[in-house]
């Protein structure tokens, strides 16, 4: 059986834990001293050797990411933290920084430290006030204890960090728009390669990382490569937390190895809510195909749920009972990517706003078979043929359901309307109508 | 497409005198964080909304003058992000998220029954200047679903009845507390100020985590689990029943980096 490992949530009930006295009394920048009597490159490989893997969706081995940064290079290096948590189901981030801001920072100094940068941002969407304040104490707090700023803990290293916040934009996620948009431009994704690593923040060597990688960092420096992947599997080492959301009985974080199954994460947050069954859930938020109850023993690593047809992209586990009609949810997941395409590829920007308007009759009960075929014809000419990602995703919950739950697309237009009473899949659509309804 | 618009004829709007001389050190402040100055943009945005409540023309031709730019790449930009207001809004931002998750758990109730309480549309403002009503997409408390921000401040597991009296307090000027966040909810103004990257004091505010995001460390410490210890201070590790090749399970070799460590 999997247990759960809470390493960065492990302070999370004290209540200073988001203050500097408070990370320090468990332990807290004991892993920075270890870093910074140590080589730079020596950190690359151990966190090569740990096999983190980028905790941000892509997965991408982290210490790969650092090792790229080419040598010969003389422009600054740049150290960028992928704060802009905006995927749909993910929710790690921002609770990680509400009550553990001082362990991303601490992983900002030793992994600036180790690819040799000076100067680190931390792009931290801006519809998180309270998230943004906390990260600015954070930081401010680190600069009067001398961890960051000139001469970092007396070890002749110095490190600027800036908190920088956007201004709502999901495609800033997306590194190379996150760069831009950091650059002051629009949030635009950048044609790959070149790479950030080669030509990232003002066309320098830039290192874009996600906040639960950087924040895996210290354990791994203080513990050892081996302590890391005695969790997780081989090839998805270490552990993650893994967001359990919707129609379940306790939702919350889940801080567990990789390879753990939703059956063992449901079992421990209680199950369904009360009467209920698993109908589709997504692995790593809405960019991932779904999955259905076929899925429950699926291990949660990078291997086996690509094997399994999705990814594990965030461990981002929104999970969907048998009151939620599948239609109305791919419908507002492609009304949130038709709004948040930047409108630079054609075949995103438009064939979202397609993919909307024949979802909506679809939902009404007005559509036809040809729209679900024109709903996989349009996601054939989105998969893989935009700069990033963005288009991808969107095709993912459209293919997918069609793929598990087609019945159920045709049942509304035979049936002329959606056979499903939303209200029932509300969270308090179990209890006596006291507190819904219309006044 | 912008809303904003030079008054034809009449020039570029700009701020009079006494704003620019109040804004220009703040600004001087957020260039002087950023190895170029542009990179300063989305802040400065943020402080010009600070100032108005939304960004104006003249805001943005504040922007485009401390950072030599022109009007029209300031206005390429503050229209692509969706947190800068284009016209005059309420001193409450209240966001219903309307993303699936959200809505399936009940934030297209949540939405349609403040609509209708407040007699607005999506993006209107309620006519004593409180309250601009929206729905907005996933804001990252899914666990807390359904979920509704003001002013960017976290309001978890709302009902149609408690965001009525949510927003019918903030109309009466009462003292509103997010659920996780400050003590009580500042002003849009403010709020925005916060986000240009000008303290308000009140980060030690409020509780560090609540609820769901304490779900797994409450269950692991009422079941006794923990993460292995560490090789340092005792060479035995937990297996983890994931693993299916953990062939070095005694880490008492010291790894090279270690080594370099010490």
């Amino acid at each position: 059986m999997t247990t759960l490992t809470p390493i960065l949530s492990e302070n999370w009930d004290r209540a200073d834990s988001y203050t500097l006295e408070g990370y320090r009394a468990t332990g807290g920048y004991q892993a920075l001293r270890k870093a910074l009597d140590t080589e730079p490159d020596a950190l690359v490989d151990l966190v090569k050797q740990a096999g983190l893997r980028g905790r941000g969706g892509a997965g991408f081995p982290t210490g790969m990411k650092w090792g790229f940064l080419p040598a010969d290079n003389p422009k600054p290096r740049y150290l960028v933290v992928n704060a802009d948590e905006s995927e749909p189901g993910t929710c790690k981030d921002v609770p990680l920084m509400l009550a553990n801001p001082h362990v991303l920072l601490e992983g900002i100094a030793i992994a600036a430290y180790a690819i040799r940068s000076h100067q680190a941002f931390i792009y931290v969407r801006g519809e998180v006030l309270h998230v943004v304040r906390r990260l600015r104490q954070a930081v401010a707090e680190a600069y009067e204890a001398g961890i960051f700023g000139n001469d970092v803990l007396g070890s002749g290293f110095d490190l600027e960090v800036v908190v920088h916040a956007g201004a709502g934009a999901y495609i800033c996620g997306e590194e190379t728009a996150l760069l831009d948009s950091l650059e002051g431009y629009r949030g635009q994704p950048r044609l790959k390669p070149p790479f950030p690593a080669v030509a990232g923040l003002y066309a320098s060597p830039t290192v874009v990382n996600n906040v639960e990688s950087i924040a895996s960092v210290p354990g791994i420096v203080a513990n050892g490569a081996e302590w890391f992947t005695a969790m997780g599997t081989e090839k998805s080492a270490g552990f993650g937390f893994f967001s359990l959301s919707g129609h379940v009985a306790n939702p919350g974080q889940y801080e567990a190895p990789l390879g753990i199954t939703l059956r063992e994460l449901l079992d421990m947050a209680g199950g369904m809510r009360p009467g209920h069954e698993l109908k589709f859930w997504t692995p790593g938020g809405s960019s991932t195909p779904i999955f259905t109850d076929e899925h429950l023993d699926t291990p949660l690593d990078f291997e086996s749920v690509g094997q399994a047809g999705s990814m594990l992209g965030t461990r981002a586990l929104q999970l969907f009972d048998e009151t939620t009609c599948v239609v109305r949810a791919v419908g507002r997941w492609i009304a949130f990517y038709a709004h948040e395409s930047c409108g630079k590829c054609t075949p995103c920007r438009e064939g979202n706003f397609w993919m909307v308007q024949v979802l909506d009759r679809l939902e009404r009960g007005e559509g036809t078979e040809a729209d679900i075929d024109k709903l996989l014809d349009i996601c054939d000419n989105l998969l893989g043929r935009s700069f990033c990602a963005l288009g991808d995703g969107a095709a993912s919950p459209v293919m997918s359901s069609i793929k598990y739950f087609r019945q159920e697309y045709v049942d509304h237009y035979e049936k002329g309307g959606c056979p499903f009473d939303h209200t029932r899949s509300t969270l308090w659509g179990d209890r006596a109508t006291t507190t819904g309804g219309n006044q | 497409m912008s809303e904003h618009q030079n008054t034809p004829g009449t020039g570029t709007a700009r701020f009079p005198d006494d704003v620019v001389a109040r804004l220009e050190p703040d600004a001087k402040e957020i260039i002087a964080r950023y190895p170029r100055a542009r990179s300063a943009l989305l802040p400065l945005l943020h402080l010009v909304q600070a100032d108005e409540g939304h960004v104006s023309a003249a805001g943005m031709a504040f922007c485009a003058d401390q950072l030599d730019l022109t009007l029209a790449e300031v206005n390429a930009v503050a229209t692509f992000y969706t947190m800068y207001r284009r016209g005059p809004g309420g001193d409450y931002q209240v966001g219903v998220c309307t993303n699936t998750l959200c809505a399936v758990m009940g934030g297209d109730e949540i939405y349609s029954s403040l609509k209708e309480h407040l007699e607005l549309e999506n993006g209107g403002t309620t006519e004593d200047g409180k309250v601009t009503l929206e729905h907005v997409e996933c804001n990252a408390a899914c666990d807390f679903a359904p979920v509704v921000m003001v002013n960017w401040e976290f309001f978890d597991n709302q009902n149609p009845e408690t965001a009525r009296n949510l927003v019918d307090d903030l109309r009466l000027g009462k003292d509103v507390a997010p659920t996780r966040g400050a003590e009580s909810v500042c002003t849009w103004k403010q709020a925005s100020r916060v986000l240009a990257g000008f303290d308000d004091g009140r980060g030690g505010e409020g509780v560090q985590a609540a609820g769901p995001s304490l779900a797994g460390l409450k269950l692991a410490r009422e079941r006794g689990w923990r993460s292995p210890p560490s090789p340092s201070t005792n060479p035995q590790t937990t297996p983890s029943a994931q693993s299916p090749s953990d062939p070095n399970d005694l880490p008492t070799r010291p790894s090279e980096e270690e080594g370099g460590a010490q």
